[in-house]
């Protein structure tokens, strides 16, 4: 770290600022299990949301079959990623089916049903480095590659993002600092080659100089392997980090390693920094090298719950229940599932629920790994306003305060105190001794000011449509009275004209003649 | 199995426990106020904890909130064991009941309960107390471990004849101040009632738990040790007294009292640690907490100094109480990636 030039006067702030909370990380379950494969199910659901983004669109149909690495989803907008099929078999449909969503409600997948064969489509290797920086942002891109951290960014987009912005740093994000959560501690200790070829792979596609490897300081075999895989790399740089939740935020990382703050509503790139998952690494050096889009990935399966906790590499698509009867099954009844770790993870509610390109986790937590928090007021006690929280804040939020603008329906005045800026890390909800679901509070706040800004823009369409329909019928009268008084004024004229030849007639004619040219 | 928001995983902290942890903190400051101030001091304390553990129950009651919860979260028996702390500690039954009473119901319960009260409950009571009450509020017992009465005999000390005029005698501070109305300067009113050692231990007139300054800052390290309470506000009060009792006494040694005296007198260190540091009445944020330290220490000071009264902790406690809503308001944390002005960092400086 003594390369890294951070001011004295920032160094000094870090000693003081104490931010985050050092969880029970729980690691220890896993940490030691190498990576074993799970079988193959009986279904595969490959749900067409897996990244953030709108969903890719499916071009199979039931009863044809595919082979492994075939793209059976195609990427739909400019944040969007591919599918695959994660093995050979026969599509049985599309369907709404149980999917890992915070609403906890089904959306589409598309099915497959594996005939064993595992059949792949022919590939070939390439050297990444005779590629341009565009060739590996495209076959990125064609992969299906998202963040593997649980974020499911697509990582195309951050890497053509590199080629139009100077980005001089990469950093990978090894920090994995939820509790239980360990596999990227086992891929960076089992598979440091891949994560390294990988960061030299983004470094060469973005033009960046450096890339520096985060990694928690409690990952001590982690670190090792990065290093003596990156001995012969200058360029690559493993970078210790203290164990402290979240270190494994974007802004929380950057910030430590190099410095500097990605500004407010900004983005890394915007202070020269591209972030991405080692996962993501490894499975750009697989997709890049080989051509294999992702179609699986590790899962840390843990949880007091859980009869032989481990990790396993498995493909997306399988059913979490499959995950969990391959790691023994249950020992005791599970108080809560979580996909994902204990801080940020996504309870689920059925153990249909396939692993996605995101899932980090699948846990089986016991009554009282959870803690009594809920989701309502009924276990929460008053706020005694102790500030844990807010010296808990990694971003300098005072979150008791917002909770209770919140709860007083003062949804602006929390954003004018920062909700916009909360990570929803839950750093506040796990210190909080009242146990007031703080994060909840702010997610479904957060939740509510995107409704309303939907609504706002439907209004303010809707007012667009009516003003122009107004302006149209206006037009339109106002064109009719014109046209209206156009031929009233022609028919004066034509008149006028008339009388005018009738009076210049009566003049030089007879009236008997007059009465003869004009018969009753 | 139904969803539910993340995170998955609670601290072990809770309310209840936090509490518990005060008032262990307040265990050996207590016994040695047993120990030097005898039964009367034990019944007082028994008296203002039940009252504010009844008044809890009334109020809770009618205010249809969960009672046996209130009760057990700690927090009535804590109000009652401070003010026990802060009065007299042979004060009659009924300024321990009336005391209690008017800390929950008046000062907490009034104000929305638990988290709601804008001032120390404690402090609020002792105030109202002392300017009702100034005669009982002010009898102050020399310390006399040997010559104290027995389990009944207090019992008549404290259910009716109060503290024989013989055992009363001026604090430090209350002798200091009516020495100085008759002219007589500190190098003279200080001879014979002033030794830091004898005051750290606590040999000297003063209330029921206030008096052993060590022992309190023990306690009050311990619960920086456990993290219930920071640093800034407990340091921040010390030096807000230590440091204009510094210079004034450097520039007047015969004038101002020193800060060591300061210090050592009445409930500084019992304030510091224990009555300034709740959390519902002081800032939230760490400048907050520091400037509310600040103001404390300095306001202790200048009504020990200049004002009627010999003691001003519960005065400047509450006067800062009341601007911590504000303080907080102007002390916001700086939120990451904006400046000071609540504005986005430019990219370019932050690159």
């Amino acid at each position: 770290m003594g390369s890294l030039a951070i001011p004295p006067l920032a160094r000094l702030a870090r000693l003081l600022n104490s931010w985050g909370v050092h969880p029970e990380g729980r690691k220890q379950l896993t940490a030691d299990t190498s990576i074993a494969r799970v079988p193959l199910p009986a279904r595969l659901v490959l749900p067409l949301s897996q990244h953030i983004g709108a969903p890719a669109r499916p071009i199979v149909e039931a009863g044809q079959r595919v082979l492994r690495n075939q793209l059976i989803a195609e990427a739909q907008g400019a944040i969007s990623a591919p599918i695959h099929a994660p093995t050979s078999g026969t599509i049985l449909g599309i369907a709404e089916v149980p999917v890992p969503h915070a609403s906890g409600l089904p959306g589409p997948a598309i099915l497959l049903e594996p005939d064993g064969l595992d059949e792949a489509l022919p590939s070939e290797e390439i050297d990444p480095f005779s590629l341009s920086g565009e060739d590996i942002s495209r076959r990125v891109a064609e992969a299906g590659i998202v963040g593997m951290g649980g974020a499911t960014f697509p990582a195309a987009v951050k890497l053509s993002l590199g080629q139009k912005t100077r980005i001089p740093t990469l950093i990978l994000n090894g920090g994995e600092c939820e509790p239980y959560l360990t596999c990227d501690d086992r891929l960076m200790r089992d598979r440091a080659d891949q994560v390294i070829d990988g960061a030299l792979i983004i470094l060469h596609a973005i033009g960046g100089s450096e890339a520096l490897i985060g990694v928690e300081n409690n990952k001590p075999e982690a670190i090792a392997a990065l290093q003596s895989a990156a001995a012969d790399t200058p360029t690559v740089k493993v970078v210790a980090v203290p164990s402290r939740y979240p270190m494994g935020s974007e802004k929380q990382l950057i910030e430590w390693i190099t410095g500097r703050e990605i500004p407010a509503g900004g983005r890394p790139a915007d202070i020269g920094v591209m972030v991405q998952n080692v996962g993501t690494a490894a499975a750009i050096h697989r997709a890049i090298r080989y051509g294999e889009p992702l179609t699986s990935r590790i899962v840390t399966v843990s949880g007091g719950a859980v009869r032989t906790p481990r990790n396993v590499e498995v493909r997306v698509g399988t059913p979490l229940s499959a995950l969990l009867d391959f790691c023994g099954g249950l020992k005791a009844e599970a108080a809560r599932y979580v996909m994902g770790g204990p801080m940020m993870g996504m309870s689920v509610s059925s153990l249909e629920i396939p692993v996605i390109k995101g899932s980090g986790g699948l846990l089986a937590l016991l009554a009282d790994e959870v803690g009594s928090q809920g989701a309502d007021d009924a276990s929460a006690g008053p706020c005694i306003r102790c500030a844990s929280c807010v010296g808990a804040c990694p971003i300098g939020l005072m979150p008791l305060d917002m909770a209770a603008l919140i709860k007083g329906g003062e949804l602006a005045a929390s954003v004018d105190i920062g909700l916009k800026d909360c990570i929803g890390c839950g750093t506040c909800s796990y210190v909080c001794p009242s146990k007031i679901p703080l994060v909840h509070y702010f997610n479904h706040a957060k939740g509510e000011l995107a409704a309303q800004d939907r609504a706002r823009m439907k209004q303010d369409a809707i007012k667009q449509l009516a003003d122009a329909r107004t302006a149209r019928m206006e037009q339109e009268a106002r064109e009719k009275a014109e046209a209206a008084a156009r031929r009233k004024a022609e028919r004066e004229k034509a008149k006028a004209e008339a009388a005018a030849k009738k009076a210049a007639a009566e003049a030089s004619t007879s009236p008997a003649n007059a009465s003869e040219e004009s018969p009753a | 199995m139904n969803v539910i928001s993340s995170p998955h995983a609670h601290g072990a902290r809770s309310v209840g426990r936090v509490m518990l942890l005060v008032m262990l903190a307040l265990v050996p400051a207590t016994l040695a106020g047993f120990w030097r101030f005898g039964w009367p001091a034990v019944y007082l304390w028994l008296i203002t904890i039940l009252s504010c553990l009844v008044a809890e129950a009334f109020a809770t009651r009618i205010r249809g909130i969960d009672t046996g919860r209130a009760l057990f979260d700690g927090s009535a028996v804590l109000t009652g064991w401070l003010l026990a702390m802060s009065l007299p500690p042979w004060a009659p039954w009924w300024i321990g009941a009336l005391g209690g009473a008017f800390a929950i119901v008046v000062t907490k319960h009034l104000f929305g309960g638990l988290g709601q009260n804008l001032f120390n409950p404690a402090m609020a009571a002792r105030v109202m107390l002392l300017i009702s009450f100034p005669v009982e509020m002010t009898q102050w017992l020399l310390p006399t471990p040997d010559a104290l009465p027995g389990a009944m005999d207090a019992l008549a000390i404290t259910f009716g004849a109060g503290v024989p005029d013989a055992m009363s005698s001026a604090s430090l501070l209350g002798h200091v101040k009516s020495e100085a109305t008759k002219g007589i300067l500190l190098d003279q009113s200080l001879i014979g009632h002033f030794s830091a050692g004898g005051f750290g231990l606590g040999e000297r007139q003063g209330s029921l738990g206030e008096t052993s300054a060590l022992l309190l800052l023990g306690g009050g390290l311990f619960l920086v040790f456990q993290r219930i309470i920071g640093l800034r506000i407990p340091l921040a009060f010390l030096a807000g007294v230590a440091l204009p009792a510094a210079i004034a006494s450097t520039a007047a040694p015969s004038h101002y009292l020193g800060p060591l005296a300061h210090l050592l007198s009445g409930g500084v260190i019992l304030a510091a640690f224990f009555i300034a540091t709740d959390y519902v009445t002081s800032p939230s944020t760490p400048l907050g907490q520091w400037i509310f330290g600040l103001g404390c220490g300095l306001l202790t000071w200048i009504i020990r100094t200049w004002g009627a009264y010999p003691e001003g902790i519960a005065f400047a406690v509450m006067l800062m109480n009341a601007t911590a809503p504000l303080i907080d308001q102007y002390t916001r944390p700086r939120i990451f990636g904006r400046g000071r002005d609540g504005r986005a960092l430019n990219p370019a400086q932050s690159r």
